[in-house]
């Protein structure tokens, strides 16, 4: 019976092969999984990175005192009568003058040539204008945003075969364009105004900015870090320290761990039924966003904090409880400051969980196309009580669009999101590591 | 609401005022020697601040929600019955300051009742969302027939009345994508978390373990945008237009791909904990028997970890199911009965987006069905978790 | 005198920069019984473990030196561990049955290696088993029903049942009673004295007596060396290293 050791027989040699297959599976699990990620972030890397960068024209324009204000009295009443549509012409004007002072030829006519410039710049010319009259009857330098599709074309997004087929543009005007870039007229430069700019209507993908939607976010986030933080802790102080071990208390933990586990799109039918119908606060205000954003990470801080919470150890406790204290003082005074790295870098994850998320937010109205800055208090809607939109609410709303210059803005506000969560993740991280104690 | 702000402001004010009066009472009392004083000044402070506010501020809450469940208007009455429990709390206990007065335990009866309350809203937020969705799907009943939401196989909604809603298309389409996305994660986060636990080397954690976390802190819209431009247009692209299934970009298969991969990190770390949590004696035993490790893990491990791989799949399986953004986004908007995976369907949660976003009225039974859709989905994903935690619960003891 | 079973020459076992044995010397007897005493953290346990390779299973564990079963070195790069454990069977301090069937847990070794043809020949290897483990009258009766539901006496002759089913030549056995109660540990020290004529059985343990009772020679463990090793009886009455003697007369450890 007895077989030599050095010798590998037949039948674990399969054992082995089939031990080798296992792993190579379990590695497979893993690239697949790698792969995904790599590939995940590269396309939304390569579809949004375009819209950091913006196509501008930088024209001279003259603002003639005949058309923007006739009266020649400055009088901002009578000159804001002039809408954009008057406007218009005069930028268009001072384009084709542009191309004929550098002596391109084009067959193009000359609106459109005007049809280059983005339907944003009028409004803003206009805003400059009226903000000072002083202007009028001078001529002045502008940077001036270039259409959708001037600026795809420089982003490779417009070719002149998709040009051929477009109404809005033509292939002259991409040679044009080209002609005006290597004149200097048309220039690529940073989009700053992506992050601050509000949405745009359907057709000026060029001036849709994120402002808004960076604003309300924003306004949600302190909500529910005002609202969250606060009553999570309570909630697991008491439950951690306090409450006594009974049906009732078995019941919220159970209540808890499924509420973590309940879809988020429940939340938003409990704002929209609670917050909105019931309570009659706001549609698409930042306060009915962030409590139901509130209420969804409650239990991921409740949760984090009484992992926390536990952590520290009973001597602590005793310790102060040995020397006086009451159980209150000893959890207020000892157990909390200990454990509040722990609770700090939980509440981060949840914010962050909370500000990723879409779907509620789309039942209590935050999908409406909002222009307006809200303001964080006004004496008529309250506290955070005007319309906003979102971050990834923002990126639903443009996917809905459909000039696909939106699309690559879809990606590029993704990316946005994306960093804002690195950064809070990487607090968290930094938290975690640098308070991380060991008893 | 506006009417609430000078009622706060009093209230504050009182508050902020005995908190200095309680103080410098104490002080008094005291006769300047603080060793007197059974309590601190600190503490009968605290205790006038919180007998000021706290029974006020529960008196606005109770009359708000009065107030609206009577359809009632707010009157002097009630700023009268505010104002006075505010003023009735800072008194009694500015007189109560004496030097045996047990302030500290008064105050802390105050801060638990407060924790108390704290713990209450997690269970107030569970009765709100089932008494909200009730309540309105009462009303969808009473307008539809429920057999035909249950047991209707279409589902074409007409502004104009005369809808059909029937729930099992929008059934069908849910079930089909969480499949495909149960079979596409589960394995993969199942060999991933068995490769990290058993057989990789503390440097590929190190970096493959962080990585699959990424994946499952990606926000839901990112997924769905990832679907809708990448992976549906190359699905339809490689795949359904060649092999002549369909043309459509948003799919059965888009969707349950894309959920596959957001799952991939929710299996494969509830699989690692509990994998983790088979005591190494047992793997000892195997291996000291001469087995290999593959066949360790498969023949002992494995099945000693069922109950809780089990109860994970179910907590995917419910997260799959309640899945918004990425069927949304990548799975249709026609509600159908195929079983050809390339084809376009919708889901319940899509649904219940498309009922209640743009102009709704709440008195027809189009908006009212999206909260039948609701309180179903809660239903079955509750199911779903209590199961699983359940036998992750049981499962944890066992080792324990 | 018997044949040696078992020859370590010069083994030193490091965990990371840790030496947890210093230059073992030892040679086992085949059929005989050997003892591994020592205080805790002396490194019996980790020496035992370097016997059927155990501590390839711990990354940071290294082995040198040369042991050799049958005269083959073990840690010859060609020999397989699963081959090796195979031949030089082991059972642990707490008793790990697997979460199976009494039957399925004593049939799993010989099903990995394939050592029945048959479900009958498997049925006769699993009865043998626990016949030798002095199971079977406890437990023919109740062969499906799962293995922790055994008591901790019954557990663990469950696993040294389970550990004979692949007919090992070595037997390692690491405290075997140590979680159990003194009925229990009775039992299993009377069936190590029977697994005497079939194996050659190496139990580590705590307890000098215990020792004393199942052993005929005893290997003394003192802070990763081998301090002596002798014949159990000269152990126990005659010891020449002072430190052995303090060790069982109860001065140190």
């Amino acid at each position: 019976m007895t077989t030599s050791l050095l010798t590998t027989d037949a039948r674990t040699k399969k054992r082995n092969a089939a031990e080798k297959r296992f792993k190579a599976y379990g590695l497979g699990a893993i690239c697949i999984a790698m792969v995904s990620l790599v590939f995940l972030l590269g396309s939304v890397l390569s579809s949004g990175l375009g819209a950091f960068q913006q196509t501008y024209i930088a024209l001279d324009v003259q603002l003639p005192e005949a058309r923007l204000d006739k009266s020649g009295t400055r009088d901002l009443e009578v000159m804001s009568k002039v809408t954009t549509i008057g406007y218009a012409p005069i930028l268009r004007d001072a384009l084709v003058a542009q191309v004929a002072a550098l002596g391109l030829t084009t067959d193009l006519s000359d609106k459109d040539v005007g049809k280059m410039i983005s339907k944003e710049a009028a409004a803003t010319v206009r805003n400059r204008v009226l903000a000072n009259p002083e202007l009028v009857g001078t001529t002045v330098r502008f940077d001036l945003l270039a259409s959708g599709r001037i600026d795809g074309y420089f982003k490779g997004r417009v070719t002149a075969e998709s040009a051929a087929l477009d109404q809005n543009t033509s292939p002259e005007a991409l040679v044009l364009a080209q002609e005006l870039k290597d004149a200097g007229v048309i220039e690529t430069k940073f989009n700053w105004n992506f992050f601050v700019l509000p949405d745009a209507s359907d057709q000026r993908p060029e001036a849709a900015g994120l402002g808004v939607a960076i604003l309300g976010s924003l306004y949600m986030m302190a909500v529910v870090l005002c609202l969250a933080l606060p009553i999570g802790v309570a909630s697991s102080i008491y439950l951690e320290e306090f409450a006594p071990r009974n049906r009732w208390t078995d019941l919220i933990e159970v209540n808890i761990s499924n509420l973590a586990a309940v879809p988020s799109i429940v939340f938003g039918i409990l704002g929209l039924a609670i917050f909105i119908n019931f309570m009659e606060l706001n549609q698409s205000s930042p306060l009915v966003g962030g409590l139901v954003l509130t209420l969804m990470t409650l239990p991921t801080i409740i949760i984090s904090t009484r992992a926390a919470l536990k952590s520290v150890p009973p001597s602590i406790r005793d310790a102060a409880l040995g020397v006086g204290a009451s159980k209150m003082q000893s959890v207020f005074h000892h157990v909390l400051p200990l454990a509040a790295p722990g609770i700090l870098t939980g509440t981060i994850i949840g914010l962050a969980q909370a500000l990723g998320e879409t779907a509620p937010l789309l039942l209590i109205g935050m999908v409406a196309f909002v222009r307006e800055y809200p303001a964080a208090y006004t004496s008529e809607s309250g506290l955070f009580g005007e319309a906003a939109t979102a971050l990834p609410v923002q990126v639903y709303n443009w996917t809905q669009r459909s000039d696909p210059a939106f699309f690559e803005r879809a990606f590029a506000a993704v990316i946005t999101l994306l960093v804002f969560l690195l950064i809070m993740n990487a607090v968290a991280i930094y938290l975690r590591r640098k308070f991380e104690r060991r008893w | 609401m506006q009417s609430l702000t000078p009622l706060l402001l009093v209230i504050t004010g009182l508050a902020v005022a005995g908190y200095f009066i309680a103080k410098s009472r104490a002080m008094k009392v005291a006769g300047g020697d603080i060793r007197t004083l059974v309590s601190l000044p600190r503490q009968h402070a605290l205790n006038t601040v919180l007998s000021t506010s706290v029974p006020a501020l529960a008196a606005i809450l109770l009359i708000s929600l009065y107030l609206r469940l009577t359809g009632g208007q707010g009157s002097w009455f009630f700023g009268f019955v505010v104002i006075g429990l505010a003023v009735t709390g800072f008194a009694t206990s500015l007189i109560g300051i004496k030097q045996d007065r047990r302030a500290r335990t008064l105050a802390e009866r105050w801060i638990l009742g407060l924790l108390i309350f704290a713990s209450t809203i997690a269970i107030m937020t569970t009765v709100g969302i089932v008494f909200s969705m009730l309540f309105e799907t009462y009303n969808f009943f009473g307008q539809y027939d429920w057999r035909n939401f249950f047991f209707s196989t279409t589902w074409s909604p007409n502004f104009r009345g005369n809808s059909d809603l029937g729930i099992l298309p929008l059934l069908w389409g849910t079930l089909y994508i969480s499949f495909i996305a149960l079979a596409f994660a589960v394995p993969i986060g199942l060999f991933a978390a068995i490769y990290l636990s058993e057989y990789a080397g503390p440097r590929m954690r190190s970096v493959a373990k962080p990585a699959i976390e990424v994946l499952a802190g990606i926000p839901t819209i990112v997924y769905g945008l990832f679907a809708l431009f990448i992976v549906g247009p190359a699905l339809r692209d490689y795949f359904a237009e060649p092999m002549g299934l369909g043309q459509s970009a948003s799919s059965v298969m888009t969707a349950g791909l894309v959920m596959g991969i957001m799952l991939i990190p929710f299996v494969s770390s509830l699989s690692d904990d509990i994998i983790n949590a088979v005591p190494q004696s047992m793997r000892d035993g195997s291996l000291g028997l001469g087995a290999t490790k593959s066949e360790t893990i498969r023949q002992v491990v494995i099945p000693a970890a069922l109950p809780g791989v089990i109860g994970a799949v179910l907590l995917a399986a419910s997260r799959a199911i309640g899945e918004t953004m990425i069927v949304v986004l990548g799975a249709g908007a026609a509600a159908r009965l195929s079983l050809n995976p390339f084809e376009a369907m919708t889901t319940v949660t899509v649904k219940i987006v498309s009922q209640l976003t743009g102009d709704t009225d709440f008195a027809s039974p189009e908006t009212l069905v999206a909260f039948a859709l609701g309180l179903t989905l809660f239903v079955i994903t509750l199911g779903l978790n209590v199961f699983a935690l359940f036998i992750v619960r049981r499962y944890r003891e066992q080792y324990e | 005198m018997q044949d040696n079973k078992i020859t370590a020459r010069n083994v030193q076992v490091y965990y990371g920069d840790n030496q947890a044995i210093k230059d073992v010397n030892v040679d086992i007897a085949d059929k005989t019984v050997t003892a591994f005493i020592g205080p805790s953290g002396c490194g019996k346990s980790t020496f035992l473990r370097c016997l059927n390779r155990m501590n390839d299973t711990i990354d940071i564990c290294r082995v040198e030196g040369d042991i050799r079963i049958d005269g083959e070195d073990i840690y010859d790069p060609k020999v397989d561990p699963v081959q090796l454990r195979a031949k030089v069977g082991m059972v642990f301090q707490k008793p790990n049955p697997f979460p199976k069937s009494i039957y399925d847990n004593v049939a799993y070794g010989p099903k990995i290696h394939g050592l029945a043809r048959n479900k009958a020949e498997l049925d006769e290897i699993v009865e043998k088993s626990l016949r030798k483990a002095a199971l079977w009258n406890e437990a023919k009766d109740r062969l499906a029903a799962p293995g922790t539901g055994l008591s901790g006496g019954q557990q663990q002759r469950l696993c040294i049942a389970r550990a004979i089913a692949t007919s090992p030549e070595v037997l390692l056995m690491d405290e075997p009673c140590s979680a159990l109660d003194p009925i229990a540990t009775a039992q299993v020290e009377e069936l190590i004295d029977e697994l005497r004529q079939s194996f050659s059985v190496v139990i580590v343990t705590h307890s000098m007596q215990q020792a004393a009772r199942v052993s005929q020679k005893t290997a003394f463990f003192h802070l990763g060396n081998l301090v002596e090793y002798d014949e159990t009886d000269k152990i126990f009455t005659n010891p020449e290293d002072p430190r052995t003697e303090s060790y069982i007369s109860g001065r140190i450890g």
